[in-house]
């Protein structure tokens, strides 16, 4: 017979290939046993790569210390480097889905790459677990696939807006942060709960994210007994110095990334004396933290902070909840709701577990930071001097009643006369 | 009152390190016309080596003074490195220094932090110089005043090798006129690579001289390098008074508008670079652009 392609054999070809398309295989019954797929996007490139590289490091500590194994699976990790930007976040995040076909993404870091890629979560069901502290997403607008075991950004503040008052007794707060949502989010969590306890908060400082000299905001810090900074990334560094340098001595209050131990190393004795509010911290003398602990060194020579133990935290969540659900992650709403339930007692940070939200409720710890107690060859230590149990993001306050104001802002709560 | 105070002293040690920063780019751009791009990434590199210096390098724990001219010395090697190899096959061609410069930054910075990881490092101010500095209410830290001291030793330096010395005529003779110098005998080639190592020996030195203020942190480029084009766009290229006073002018800029206008901070740092670049493109002090 001709070797020609006639028109005959391609409609027959073509009809002999839908048939077979819509043919459904048998699933094989080595389902079980496929890996289990973790997508992690954090930033290894770029002025964030401080955090982002420690994301990666808390994942591997993880990985390394399980064997490579969660909830009886063998686990395959797809690193994905988001640049710090919301349009290379979202690529990645596409690749991850649909590309590697992850079943929980880990991460993204920022609070602008979780916005950008917020709506195609809920599209794609996909289950997230992320650090990013944008208050809203567990609160007004909520996402169902995004589960946050760190905190929101005024999670942390709002305790220390209450030890402020109670016990450190200042009354008179200038407030210093980043002019960006994760700045007024803190700030607004610090300012509600000082100001409920007592308080008075006299001036807002915003410097840019980019202030390489803080002394024209300093040269304003006068008339109050204390001062309130949130500064992230290698920010909190260079404030602390240009601080002291500027000769100003009242006690400064901080939250989770203006303390945080990772900084440890860096900080000078300009920072002695700094009071910080975090969901984790390295002094806590348990067996899950020392695990952690113990870990990160071995595995990176780096001591562990707020970033690291978050993702660390996030894949024993992932590690529980697919145990809970007897290594089935592919029913991706069911596997959701098993993680919202995931309850722990021992991991670094703690016992935790979280609210109808899927945000965490947990311990949080207030430090000084000085030179006593200073472990792993550091010359500057965090000490605990109070524990809050129980936090959830609302503080003492009813959920209804919290989600009726708005969203904390630069203009919420507004100043008032002290 | 001591705000007022406080704040014009701040601005006169923050031109002080601007100029030191933006002298190596205004004497590349101004000799060369290369728009170096990976000035800030060789600031930050210079901050780097200095602070590894100093830290302690083959277990020798080195002088702050000596850690800063030694990083300036290896940055130095480096940027003629980038001079011979790189951006001699690209005469006259602005984009594409442009373009190969702002590569090379990118290069740079990962290559720190590679090395030096993504912590900031923070650099130690020197014994002798950190003290404060008391005047009525007012509190100024010595070593911030002591960067103003080092700025005027570096323009008297700098103005002496241009106006003084046989390389320093050259090179103002390769600014005026490239050609007519070639033509007069002038290796001006050779002259490039020894220029764009002093701009980048210049700009190591003023990235580990500033280390005490601003710390050293993956970023730090990003964030010099604006300032030091508005520096020398303001005061114009290949003008060593250009440059210091552009960078008094930006010092100023900087503090007094990010006190007062905090929320239109970069609109007043560039608003005049913007005037500048459309009533007078040489800048203040700058020659006429053939």
């Amino acid at each position: 017979m001709s070797r020609k392609i006639t028109r005959r054999k391609v409609l027959a070809g073509t009809a002999a290939g839908a048939a077979l398309a819509t043919f459904k295989f048998p699933a094989p019954a080595i389902a079980q046993a496929a890996p289990f797929k973790l997508g992690l996007l954090t930033v290894k490139t770029g002025p964030l790569a401080q955090g982002g590289i420690q994301m990666e490091q808390g994942v591997m500590t993880f990985l390394k210390e399980k064997n490579n194994m969660m909830g009886g699976r063998k686990v395959e990790l797809f690193s994905a480097d988001t640049g710090g930007s919301p349009a290379g976040t979202k690529t990645k995040a596409q690749e991850l889905v649909e590309l590697d076909k992850v079943d929980v993404i880990l991460g993204p870091l920022a609070a602008f790459e979780l916005y950008a890629i917020s709506d195609y979560i809920i599209q794609q069901k996909m289950p997230t677990l992320s650090l990013a502290a944008a208050d809203d997403l567990t609160q007004r607008h909520d996402n169902p696939f995004l589960l946050r075991a760190s905190a929101t950004s005024s999670q942390a503040m709002q305790p220390m807006g209450h030890y402020a008052a109670t016990e450190m007794k200042l009354k008179r707060v200038v407030t210093i942060v980043e002019d960006f949502a994760f700045g007024y989010e803190q700030m607004g969590g610090f300012q509600a709960s000082f100001e409920k306890d007592g308080g008075c908060v006299v001036k807002k400082l915003w410097p840019p994210i980019v202030t390489p000299d803080y002394t024209p905001y300093l040269a304003q810090i006068s008339d109050c007994d204390g001062v309130c900074q949130g500064f992230a990334g290698s920010n909190p560094l260079r404030f602390m110095k240009q601080y002291a340098a500027a000769g100003l001595k009242y006690p400064v209050v901080t939250g989770e990334t203006g303390g945080d131990d990772a900084l440890l190393k860096s900080f000078g004795d300009d920072a002695l004396g700094l009071v910080s509010c975090c969901p984790y911290t390295l002094d806590l003398e348990s067996d899950g933290n020392k695990r952690f602990v113990d870990g990160m060194l071995k595995n990176f020579n780096t001591v562990p902070g707020f970033y690291a133990a978050g993702l660390y935290v996030n894949c024993e969540v992932v590690d529980a909840g697919l145990k809970a659900a007897g290594g089935d992650a592919s029913d991706k709403a069911k596997f959701m709701a098993i993680l919202k339930k995931v309850s722990l007692t021992d991991t670094p940070r703690g016992p935790i577990k979280f609210d109808h939200l899927g945000n965490v409720i947990g311990n949080f710890y207030v430090r000084r930071l000085g030179k006593e107690g200073a472990k792993y060859g550091l010359k500057l230590w965090n000490k605990t001097v109070k524990t809050y149990d129980n936090v959830s993001q609302f503080w003492t306050w009813p959920e209804k009643e919290f989600l009726a104001h708005p969203v904390y802002s630069r203009n919420y709560p507004p100043l008032r006369k002290c | 009152m001591n705000f007022w105070i406080l704040l014009s002293v701040n601005s006169i040690t923050f031109g002080g390190l601007l100029f030191l920063l933006s002298s190596g780019f205004s004497l590349i751009f101004g000799l060369m016309r290369i728009p170096n791009l990976t000035h800030g990434s060789l600031f930050m590199l210079g901050a780097y080596v200095g602070a590894s210096f100093l830290a302690g390098f083959l277990s020798i724990k080195l002088d702050f003074w000596l850690a800063a001219i030694l990083s300036a010395i290896v940055v130095a090697a480096f940027g003629a490195l980038m001079e011979r190899l790189l951006l001699r096959r690209l005469p006259g061609d602005q984009l594409a220094q442009v373009l190969v410069t702002l590569g090379i930054s990118f290069m740079v910075a990962d290559f720190c932090l590679m090395v030096w990881g993504g912590d900031p490092i923070s650099v130690a101010t020197p014994a002798h110089l950190s003290g404060f500095v008391r005047y009525g209410p007012a509190v100024f830290p010595l070593y911030r005043l002591a960067i103003i001291g080092i700025a005027a030793a570096v323009a008297i330096g700098l103005w002496l090798l241009l106006e003084r010395t046989r390389l320093g005529a050259m090179i103002r003779a390769g600014v005026d006129d490239p050609d007519m110098a070639r033509v007069v005998g002038i290796r001006v080639s050779q002259l490039f690579t020894i220029v764009f190592a002093l701009g980048a020996a210049l700009a190591a030195f003023a990235g580990i001289i500033g280390g005490p203020i601003l710390s050293v942190y993956p970023g730090l480029d990003q964030d010099m390098l604006p300032l030091a084009l508005v520096v020398v766009i303001l005061g114009g290229t290949g003008s060593l008074l250009g440059s210091f006073v552009g960078s008094l002018i930006v010092g100023f800029l900087y503090n007094f508008g990010q006190a007062l206008l905090p929320e239109l901070a970069y609109f007043i740092l560039f608003l005049p670079m913007l005037l500048v670049l459309v009533l007078r493109p040489q800048g203040l002090f700058g020659r006429q652009l053939s």
